[in-house]
Parts: structure tokens; sequence; C-alpha cells
């Protein structure tokens, strides 16, 4: 086995084997990486650190390995976005609103994941509430992209809203992350940090304990350097849970067994639709280069149709602004979280606590989704909303009829830079075009690294399967992966002593 | 279907969000903004086509009709900004 001997190189993979052959401890490991976080702390990819915790769970982890009873993730450490409830540790959902949030209670993913011997490193860096495509709407400042353009200087983001997450396994600050997607917010960072980000299909995880944003679009999923990787812990994340009434009860699959399958004879669909205006040329350059890929290791190329994918954004947002501003109602100053100082009437603690709270972006949102739910538009909006969304799932749908799996960019372009778009919302909303349709039918989806633009950044390429069949999107992300050789690292200009 | 000044102090407050004059100004123009990019949708024609209920086809699982859950109130009280023997304390409703 060729291991680097800086264990922050590792993949799940090869921590798995290095730890079960003794060549590393877990508390060495998860030492590494303490390491590798205290001294990137000018990413700002962590809302809270969590080494103490870690290096406990992993002298825990070295007793069990001794023993020969290590469980599947047994001393690997991982980033957990700060959207998952941790039981006694903080949880803010980069919000000033639970700026000071312990939750009592533990949230199915991450228990999931700790009863297979994971530990947690700390809590990531987000969007507020998970609402951004660019992290920058987080209370505790913008994460930073570890990539840079070629020969450029300028801070560049690193997408959102699992920004932190993203940056975490991108700088090797972890071996893996959680992150959570409602409209992009795994796959679109992960395609611009050059990391493997997978959305799984709506109802695989779990939703209890994690922070609601839109409830018929949230879904957790692994970001990893390695689509093994995303096998690997998708596997330990996923399952039924009696407490989230929408997650499926049917068995989870060896994920990892299906890679090892190939693509010959599987077909990909190319939807003619994603090919948009004034998408960079390098963009769909690289989308060629993806199809010949695959066609290459024998599988069939298809033209598919998705006639109503440019009223998906649109769409989206309606739905999740609705769905939002009904979510975020709990939070009243009253039975947890912020509360404003000196208010004498109720209406107005709620009125000013929430205004106090919540950053621009969450106010702009929870008015929308107020407005379109409000009587006498409730039809015009929500309603026709959720209409064309049965429409973009019957594409899918009838799409399917012809082809396994879907190949589509991730991202219209790479990491821009921190401060370029917030003026428009609605240009920072179209960095999810090609993600967020699979979020309105409840599809998963997986950005795998491919490529770099000519400026020296990442760029991604999206694989979208059928319903719970994660296992095609994983042996087609497998074959992207491996015809992409895609070894780029961004150079650690971060690095403190 | 335009949002003016009046809408939106009408929706800040359904919404429980306070606003100052500046804000209204703003938002008015960024709720204008997105409801004008938004309105592409009219011309999808949804005639017969039912909303989206559930992306998962699925049957909503039944459980015994039994208490499962419960039994620690201090928990609750934890995060509360202000309690009193396990209530929470807000601003006088009734005089």
């Amino acid at each position: 086995m060729a291991l680097s001997s800086d264990p922050t190189r590792f993949t799940i993979a090869d921590a798995r084997d290095a730890l079960a052959g003794k060549q590393i401890s877990a508390t060495e490991l998860a030492q590494a990486h303490i390491t590798a976080l205290t001294a990137a702390t000018a990413l700002n990819a962590f809302i809270t650190e969590t080494p103490d915790r870690a290096l406990s769970a992993a002298e825990t982890s070295d007793a069990r390995i001794a023993a020969g009873e290590a469980r599947p993730l047994e001393g690997i450490p991982l980033a957990i976005k700060d959207l998952f409830c941790t039981k006694g540790v903080r949880t803010t959902a980069a919000s000033r609103i639970l700026d000071n949030f312990f939750p009592t209670y533990e949230s199915t993913v991450t228990q999931n994941l700790w009863d297979a011997g994971a530990l947690m490193l700390g809590k990531t860096n987000l969007d507020e509430f998970a609402m951004g495509s660019s992290n920058e709407t987080s209370y505790f400042g913008p994460v930073i992209n570890p990539w840079r353009a070629r020969g450029r200087n300028e801070d560049l983001v690193p997408g959102g809203s699992s920004g932190g997450s993203a940056t975490a396994i991108a700088a090797h600050l972890a071996l893996g992350a959680t992150g959570t997607d409602t409209g992009g917010s795994i796959r679109q960072p992960a395609a611009v940090t050059g990391i493997v980000g997978l959305k799984p299909t709506y109802g695989r995880c779990s939703r209890w304990g994690a922070v609601a944003f839109a409830s018929s679009l949230d879904q957790a999923g692994p970001m990893t350097r390695t689509v093994r990787d995303a096998a690997i812990m998708l596997k330990v994340m996923a399952g039924h849970d009696p407490k989230d009434s929408t997650s499926v009860d049917t068995p989870v699959p060896d994920y990892e067994a299906a890679l090892n399958t190939g693509v010959k004879g599987l077909r990909v669909g190319i939807p003619k639709e994603y090919r948009i205006d004034g998408m960079p040329e390098e963009m769909d350059a690289l989308w060629q280069r993806g199809v010949d890929w695959l066609k290459a290791q024998g599988a069939e190329i298809v033209d598919v149709s998705l006639p109503h994918t440019k009223y998906a954004l649109p769409a989206y947002y309606i739905v999740a602004p609705a769905e939002a501003s009904s979510n975020l109602a709990r939070y009243d100053g009253v039975r947890y979280g912020h509360r404003a100082a000196g208010v004498s009437d109720l209406i107005g603690l709620y009125e000013r606590t929430r205004a106090e709270g919540f950053g621009r972006e969450v106010r702009r949102r929870i008015m929308i989704g107020t407005y379109v739910l409000s009587a006498g538009y409730y039809d015009a909006y929500y309603l026709r909303a959720q209409k064309i969304r049965t429409l973009i799932a019957r594409d899918f749908t009838q799409a399917f009829q012809q082809c396994d799996v879907l190949l589509t960019p991730a991202t219209p372009s790479a990491a821009f830079g921190i401060g370029s778009k917030t003026s428009d919302p609605v240009s920072m909303y179209l960095n999810d075009v090609f993600t967020v349709t699979v979020n309105l039918a409840g599809l998963p989806g997986m950005s795998v690294p491919a490529g770099l633009s000519q400026d020296g950044l990442p760029l991604g390429l999206q694989i979208i399967g059928k319903a719970f069949d994660e296992e095609t999107v994983l042996r087609a992300g497998r074959a992207i992966e491996t015809a992409a050789g895609f070894n780029a690292q961004p150079q650690s200009w971060w690095r403190t002593a | 279907m335009a949002v003016d000044r009046d809408t939106v102090r009408r929706i800040a407050r359904l919404a429980r969000l306070a606003v100052d004059e500046d804000q209204v100004v703003a938002m008015e123009g960024e709720l204008n903004a997105l409801l004008t990019w938004v309105e592409q949708l009219q011309e999808v024609n949804v005639e017969g086509v039912p909303p989206m209920a559930s992306v998962v086809e699925q049957r909503l699982k039944l459980r015994e009709d039994v208490v499962t859950d419960g039994g620690y109130a201090q928990d609750l009280m934890l995060n509360a900004p202000q309690t009193e023997d396990n209530f929470f304390v807000v601003p006088k409703v009734v005089e």
C-alpha cells in the first residue's frame, strides 16, 4: 500500500486500512487533523472546534481496534455541518438567533456516524440556515475557498450552503464531512472546491435533528475526496428512522460493493435543456469530455429532454421560502435562542427578536415565503409552483424511461470572488440552476470533480439517478472519477505554523 | 402583482419581523425584483396538473397510539432565555 506519510492525505478507505493494519492509531489520525485545522483558521471553515471530544473518542476507537471490535467508521475524523444538532455541542445554523444554542439531543444522521465509530472534529460553517450559494450569509463570516485562481491571491467563495464542510475536505482538515442539500447545497460547494458531494434521494437519510430549512427538499449527504468514501459514509448515514416519517423503510444497500460494477451497457442521458446561454465554453467542453469518458467505458449515450428545466429555479424560490417561513416561525425568543432585550410587549418581543436574530437573506426569504402563502396569493404562487414541481418530476420520469442516469454540469461556472454576487440575489440563485431540479423531484445527485478551469479552478460534473438508485449514481461517478484522474490540490497558502 | 410599501409592512407584521423605514424601501425593491423574476411561471400550462404533495410515493407508517417520549422538562428549559419553575417567562400579556 502506497500510503502518504501525512495522514491528512488519506482517503477514508486508506485510513480504514491503515487503522486496521495498525500502521497508525486513531489518536495519531485525530491529532494530525486537529493540527491541520488549528493552522487553517484563515479559511473560517469551522464555527466550533471539538478537539478534546475527538481525542477522547479516538482513545475509545484505539481500544476497540486493539480488541478486534472495530466498527465500519472506527476512528475516522469527520467535520459536521453546523446544521446537525449535536448533544451538548453548540449548534448555530450559522445564525445569531441560535448563537448560544446547546441541543439536548443528537440528530439521527450524526448518531448513526458515532455509532459506527466515527469521531467529530468540529462543526462547520455554512450559509445562515443553509440559505445561500456562497457561504457569505453566515453570521460567523464567510468561509474562504482553499483554491485560488492560478497566479492570483483573491479570496474566492467555497460555494454554499455547505461551504465549511467543502473547505474542510478540500483543505484536508477532515477525512469526510456531512452536508445538507435543499437546492444544491452539497453538490455546488463540492464542485467548486474539487471534491465529491452526494445528495441522496429524499427519504434516504433521516432529517430528524437537522435544523429545518425547507422540509420537502432538505436531505443530508456525505462530502468526501473520493466516490468510494461517499459510498462508505452514505451506508452509515442512511436508513429508516421512526422519528422521521418521511425516511423510507427500505434496506440500505452496500454502496461500496456497487462501485466495481463499471458502466458497460449503462444508458446515460444528456438533457439538452442544460446547455444554457452564457455557460462558459470550458464547462461545455468538460461536459463533452464526460460524455466521451463514459462512452469509452462502454456506456450508451442517449439524448433526452427535460422541458420544464427553466422553471425549476423560480418554482424553487417560491416553494423553499414558503416552507422556510413556516419552519422558522419557531424562533420566537421564548423557548430557545436569541431574545431581544428591553421589550415590554409580546408581539414586540417576537418582532425585535427575529429582526435582530435573522440576517438579511433569511429575512428576505421569510418575507417572500410569507407573501406567497398569504391570503389571496396562495393559488397564484404556491399552488402553481407545486403544480410545476409535478411537471418537473414527470420530466425526469419520462427521461428515465430512456436512460439509467443523467450526466450534466454541476455548476454554471467555477468559484467566484467574495462579494462579487451579493448585491443581486437572482444572479446568486442562478448558481443552483443545474442542481435545484433534482431536489424538486426528490432524486439522488452527485457532483464529481472532473477538471480544472483555464484559471486552474476545479469544475464538477453531476450524475442524477432514479429515486433510491444511489448505487448506479455511484457507479457512474466512479467511472467519471477514474477517467478524469483529478488529483490537483490547492496550494496551502492558508497554513500558519 | 407588484408589492407596495404598505404590503411590505403588512407582510413583515405577519412574519413577526420588525422593519424600519429604510428596510421597507429596500425590501419593496427586492421583493418586486423576485416577484418579477418568478412571473415566468405564469406562462406554464398547469391545467389538470395536480400539485405535488410528496416527492417520494410512500404510505405513512402508523404506530401504536402510546406515549413514546417525554419526561424531561429540565432539558426543555435548558436553552430558554428566561424561565421560572420550568415555565417560560414572556412579557405580560393580560392586564
